[in-house]
């Protein structure tokens, strides 16, 4: 995957007390997928095109890779931008360490801007979903 | 000038304020009284609404003998456009569900 300076990631790690096998059904099984992310129509199959769904709208994306039990990766389109999602799994004494690093955020706040004039009533939808979750 | 993220999001997080926000975005400069007319909610009340939103930046005001012409600010909204932040929380939080949806699964 290109990376440019121009461009910004999230990345969360965790420790899971499962095995691999676990934690990569619960990442590419439809049904295991919306109970924990969104509803979706994913298939494990390179470029296939997929949708998440959500009250507050749905992120358009597409398979980029699958390497069972070790990466994940596709891309994610919601409010006019474009980003990178992908998961890589490593096995553990203990379990599993998941990470999760979606790239390709705009540095710039103008694309930011943008995608916010493109979507922000939808935006303040997902945000106030994700508040109301907040303690 | 920018307002606090936490202030834009709080003056728009209510329905009625998102409502003239967006009729102010859409259909340009308007006098309190043409925000009244459709609305059916009082004008002292838009008025209140009003202040809220051009407490945060989100609209200004542009006085022109008695009337007072309203117009958005779009621009304002870029501090709430923390893309990343919102990510972070909500993937953070995507991955709590998937551990409890993990304790929940069969070996």
């Amino acid at each position: 995957m290109t990376q440019n300076t121009e461009t910004r990631t999230v990345t969360i790690e965790r420790e899971m007390p499962h095995p691999l096998d676990k934690v990569w059904r619960a990442l590419t099984e439809g049904s295991l997928l919306e109970q924990w992310l969104m509803r979706n129509d994913f298939e494990p199959v390179v470029d296939h095109t997929f949708k998440f769904t959500a009250d507050w709208g749905s992120v358009d994306c597409r398979v980029i890779t699958v390497d069972p039990k070790t990466t994940l990766a596709y891309s994610w389109e919601a409010y006019g931008m474009a980003t990178v999602v992908t998961f890589t799994l490593t096995p553990t004494s203990t379990g599993t360490s998941l990470r999760m690093e979606q790239s390709g955020f705009p540095m710039s706040n103008d694309q930011a801007y943008k995608g916010a004039q493109y979507g922000w009533q939808k935006f303040l939808g997902a945000m106030e979903e994700v508040v109301a979750g907040l303690d | 000038m920018h307002a606090e993220p936490t202030a834009v999001f709080k003056a728009l997080s209510d329905p009625t304020r998102r409502t003239i926000f967006e009729r102010l975005s859409r259909d340009g400069e308007m006098t309190v009284h043409a925000l009244t007319d459709p609305s059916g909610v009082s004008q002292p009340a838009i008025s209140k609404h009003l202040g809220a939103l051009k407490d945060a930046g989100l609209v200004v005001g542009r006085r022109d003998g008695r009337e007072t012409y309203y117009s958005a600010e779009p621009k304002a909204l870029a501090p709430l456009m923390d893309w990343i932040g919102f990510y972070s929380t909500f993937w953070n939080r995507r991955f709590d569900n998937l551990e409890s949806l993990l304790e929940r699964m069969d070996p």
